[in-house]
């Protein structure tokens, strides 16, 4: 008999190696997530994949499922939580969707929506951060990076670079590229590279291209993230693919 | 009807936007006034608050009128919404956040490109400009919060809607949107 788990009570199948995230989307259960792609060593930072595992609450992208696991996901207390961590994502960076380019695109954006986030709950910090344009192709908007780390495993287990990693601790946690000048044009990164397409927000951005689909059209405009999370997981039709997944590909032009 | 909803509207540091998504209820308005009367607000021009139940506010808040506005909101208004991205985060007004005052001040009056007799307005009617922007939440508690830039005109019919016919307001995810 095979192992399984149980989310929200309903029996999930597992197999040796895989964490409570993969076991779930194998099965089609959305727990949400910003952090983690499951063709990249798990990261465990964002906590929005935070469940409860037989009483303890844990990173579901991280945590090895184990046979008989009770795990509880969306309960009010937990659902809360995220949306407290979401706000707390939010408040911590400078996040004006209106004059952002990924709007519609952004799985910050998307998770908050899901949630039904309508507030920022907490004071606002106005971090000031800059904006690396000096690369031809490429535009890093330290504004809006929530340190995932997506694009430093992106770079390092996809494109065999080493173009991004994180810096500092805590409050003074930061992106930094591998240059001497700490500029994005004095590295290898190439407008093709994954690293480039992962970012879950607007932090990375491929200029030129930001308005190719109008607001209003875009991916979370009508869809909520869970099926496109799960459609990208291959465990349901493919609808839309995030654009993380769509590396190289050109987007259809709209407009006249 | 004897008893009319009250609702009181204003814009603290805004564009008016979202009086204007408002407006586009279009005919709907017919069947708002039916129930709702509208005390202080650009469309009636009144120019202090009375009691109201409902307060809807677009913008943050820049300076020390806006502070004053938005108390006054809050003494007279049973529940009090945020209405749109700029009341909710400060929006475009606070990307000045970054800048100090008086360099914001001397890019637009003293230093800037084409400005013509240089002085920094210094009218004692002129309210002061406070140290940045910031979110309405954060000076007054707030009810609840309309996020869009604007938000929808379904979002207001939807929100006044609940609230008028006694429900629990909320938004379907169709009607969220922070952009």
């Amino acid at each position: 008999m095979s192992k399984t788990i149980t989310i929200d009570g309903k029996t999930i199948p597992f197999e040796d190696g895989q964490t409570i995230m993969d076991a779930a989307m194998a099965a089609d259960v959305y727990i949400p997530h910003l952090c983690h792609q499951p063709e990249f060593t798990p990261h465990g930072s964002c906590k929005l994949c935070t469940v409860n595992v037989n009483g303890r609450n844990c990173s579901a992208c991280t945590f090895p499922a184990m046979d008989g696991q009770d795990v509880l996901s969306e309960t009010k207390e937990l659902i809360d939580d995220r949306k407290k961590i979401t706000q707390m994502l939010f408040v911590e960076g400078n996040h004006f969707c209106p004059s952002c380019e990924k709007t519609g695109n952004c799985q910050l954006q998307a998770v908050a929506y899901h949630l039904n986030m309508l507030d920022n709950h907490f004071p606002l910090f106005y971090p000031d951060r800059n904006v690396d344009a000096s690369h031809a192709e490429v535009m890093i908007d330290h504004n809006r990076c929530i340190f995932c780390a997506l694009c430093v495993r992106a770079s390092q287990q996809t494109d065999g670079k080493n173009v991004f990693a994180l810096s500092g601790r805590g409050i003074h946690k930061h992106l930094i590229v591998n240059a001497e000048s700490g500029l994005l044009k004095d590295t290898d990164v190439d407008v093709n590279d994954q690293a480039v397409h992962i970012c879950p927000t607007g932090a990375i951005l491929v200029k030129r291209t930001g308005y190719q689909v109008p607001i209003g059209e875009r991916i979370y405009d009508h869809q909520q993230i869970d099926q496109v999370s799960l459609a990208a997981s291959g465990s349901r039709p493919v609808a839309t693919l995030p654009p993380s997944l769509a590396v190289g590909k050109e987007h259809p032009k709209h407009g006249k | 009807m004897a008893n009319k909803i009250r609702v009181a509207t204003t814009s603290l540091a805004g564009c008016f936007g979202c009086h204007m998504s408002f407006l586009d209820i279009d005919e709907r308005m017919l069947q708002l006034v039916e129930v709702v009367e509208f005390d202080r607000s650009p469309l009636t021009d009144i120019e202090h608050c009375t009691h109201c139940d409902i307060g809807l506010i677009e913008g943050g808040v820049c300076n020390s009128e806006n502070v004053h506005v938005l108390r006054e909101f809050r003494n007279n208004c049973k529940i009090l919404v945020a209405v749109g991205a700029c009341a909710i985060n400060g929006g475009l007004p606070a990307m000045r956040n970054h800048i100090p005052l008086e360099e914001c001040l001397n890019e637009a009056y003293l230093d800037g490109i084409g400005v013509e007799n240089p002085q920094i307005p210094s009218d004692i009617e002129l309210p002061l400009l406070l140290n940045q922007v910031y979110p309405i939440h954060e000076v007054v508690k707030i009810d609840y919060f309309l996020p869009g830039c604007p938000p929808s005109a379904d979002v207001f019919w939807k929100f006044l809607t609940d609230l008028i016919e006694g429900r629990e307001p909320s938004l379907p995810y169709e009607l969220v949107h922070y952009d």
